[in-house]
């Protein structure tokens, strides 16, 4: 096999063993990418000569003794984290030339244990969107299939992780924006808490749902990463003081016993049968394994994607104020006096989809509308919690199908703004009520495109997390498949 | 209708935002189907329900009030569009 296509345990035992360089890991993985990129444009900007270096001191401190946990793994980053010295765009011509001053916290942690960094991946502008397509950079081709999309925000680190153009990646989750691409890149991405990992760093799209999770190739990789990223940040005032177990102790303790949830809400009209037989046939897995498979309820859920398009562009139009031309980013040239050249460098720097939820968010918070949308949107969105709380009070896990359709065509939504929405329908409520969630290849449709098993826990019950998708895992078995590129 | 024209031209002005005959036009269309969606919600009773700001039920997370390095003034000032000194310069304001 090559090295590429290897995971970070397999790397990291031939790495403390002598059998590979990082040196020579480093090189493997920019061959690979220079193979695949044309097709699939997974990156926005590539870091090689950085790469080299980081991977030379990776050898160095090997021989020195000092292997990390991530020590020599070629990483990729959703271009959404600050990365000092390098650019970071967010997929938005507004930010096509800022070079941030300082690292995010989960860039200067994967850098302490040892990380080689590949290059910075393609996203929908500032995380809005569910197919990539909303990129400035443009779009980035599905690895299983080129006329399909990634998924969305995170398509490019899905699309790297699957057409193995890193060995992991990082990328953020608002409303699904890891847990999608992953389901459709046939990959594994996990959402953590909503306080679990350090954001700060991140370019914030929707404040009180943002979240930031790994892509890999497998669960127990997800779980090493995790260990890396995960725990309190007193940069970052919502990250949580709360200890973090060694995930990977959870990984081979099964699930006999446990109680596991159904939600009946997931399993309704507008759900592709393929991707249902495939969820259903993990549920049988699950039960195999000794768990005990109940229905439940989350009477909100129809409700969810209404809230979370008041509150995430409520968030967003407080967030992207930001942006105005003044102190980083694209200023207008035309502006003749201050109020025109915000006007005109913003109306030029965003696009189209950036644009409507700012447009959609200000409406929501404007005076007179408030009480009608984001208050009503708040209050609903307890219920979708309370929803949650009761049902982990008698379930262990929830297991849902993380999408409901396989990757869908190039093009096909985008004219659809609602159509669009839809296809976040099943991950938004994880987000909403701040509890973790992990999509991992749970089969193939006939026509060969991935899809995914969605399992969801308790608040900081990660532990709980890999435990049913590593039990799952190793019965199903689909995160071997690669796709032919 | 949930939004008009006037209205979709009054929020683009809250927002900073401009937009030609046909943005206007198209984003109003669209507004309006969004929002005719959102009127899903007053199905839900919400009397006595409070509202939900954060997912993660937190107090304020102080920390201690001392002097500690900051930025140095040339890296914030590195990515600006017009820096003049130490100062970031902006179209005239006042008439």
């Amino acid at each position: 096999m090559e090295l590429y296509a290897l995971t970070i345990h397999e790397l990291h035992d031939r790495l403390k063993a002598g059998e590979v360089t990082a040196g020579a890991l480093a090189r493997a993985v920019f061959d690979r990418i220079r193979a695949v990129e044309p097709e699939v444009h997974a990156y926005i900007t590539l870091l090689e000569e950085p790469a080299l270096a980081q991977a030379d001191r990776a050898d160095r401190a090997i021989r020195d003794g000092d292997l990390r946990a991530l020590t020599g793994i070629p990483i990729a980053l959703k271009d959404i984290f600050c990365t000092r010295g390098f650019r970071t765009t967010c997929g938005s011509r507004i930010l096509e030339n800022f070079i941030p001053p300082y690292d995010a916290t989960v860039v200067e942690r994967l850098a302490a244990a040892g990380a080689v960094f590949t290059g910075k991946t393609n996203m929908d502008e500032f995380a809005m969107g569910s197919s990539t397509e909303t990129s400035y950079f443009g779009l980035t081709r599905n690895p299983w299939d080129l006329d399909r999309i990634p998924g969305g925000s995170s398509g490019g680190s899905a699309a790297a992780v699957a057409a193995d153009a890193c060995i992991a990646a990082l990328g953020s989750d608002t409303g699904g924006s890891i847990r999608q691409p992953a389901a459709l890149c046939g990959v594994v991405g996990l959402k953590p808490t909503y306080g679990r990992v350090s954001r700060y760093g991140l370019v914030a799209f929707a404040s009180s749902l943002d979240q930031i999770g790994p892509f890999t190739k497998d669960v127990e990789d997800a779980a090493i990463l995790m260990n890396v990223i995960a725990g309190y940040d007193p940069r970052e005032s919502t990250s949580v003081p709360e200890d973090v177990p060694d995930y990977r102790a959870f990984l081979g303790r099964g699930i006999d016993g446990w109680t596991v949830g159904i939600p009946k809400e997931y399993f309704v009209a507008g759900l592709d049968p393929e991707v249902e037989t495939a969820v259903r046939d993990a549920i049988g897995v699950i039960e195999g394994l000794g768990a005990r498979c109940v229905e439940v309820s989350l009477p909100h859920t129809e409700h969810c994607l209404a809230v979370y398009y008041i509150v995430a562009p409520a968030e967003a139009s407080s967030n992207l104020a930001r942006y105005d031309g003044v102190r980083y980013g694209y200023r207008s040239p035309d502006g003749r006096d201050l109020m025109e050249m915000f006007k005109k460098s913003r109306s030029a720097g965003f696009g189209a989809e950036v644009k409507r939820r700012i447009m959609l968010g200000t409406y929501a918070l404007s005076s007179g509308y408030y009480d009608a949308y984001y208050k009503k949107a708040s209050q609903v969105r307890a219920l979708i919690k309370n929803d949650f709380d009761a049902a982990f009070r008698t379930c262990d896990a929830l297991v849902t199908p993380t999408t409901p359709t396989p990757a869908f065509r190039i093009g096909e939504k985008t004219d659809d703004p609602l159509q669009m929405y839809l296809s976040d329908i099943l991950t938004i409520s994880t987000n909403l009520a701040g509890i973790p969630g992990i999509s991992v290849p749970c089969g193939y449709t006939a026509a060969g495109l991935p899809v995914g098993v969605q399992f969801q826990t308790a608040h900081f019950a990660e532990g709980k997390l890999f435990q049913i998708a590593a039990a799952y895992e190793k019965h199903a078995n689909f995160t071997k498949r690669r796709p032919k590129l | 209708m949930k939004i008009t024209r006037a209205e979709v031209e009054h929020v683009a002005h809250l927002a900073r935002l401009e937009f030609d005959e046909a943005e206007t036009e198209k984003f109003t269309s669209q507004l309006n189907d969004i929002l005719l969606y959102m009127d899903k919600l007053n199905q839900v009773e919400t009397r006595n329900v409070a509202p939900m700001t954060h997912a993660i039920a937190r107090t304020n997370a102080f920390r201690e009030d001392r002097v500690r390095e900051s930025l140095p003034r040339e890296r914030a000032l590195a990515n600006a569009p017009d820096p003049r000194g130490e100062f970031f310069r902006v179209p005239k304001v006042i008439e």
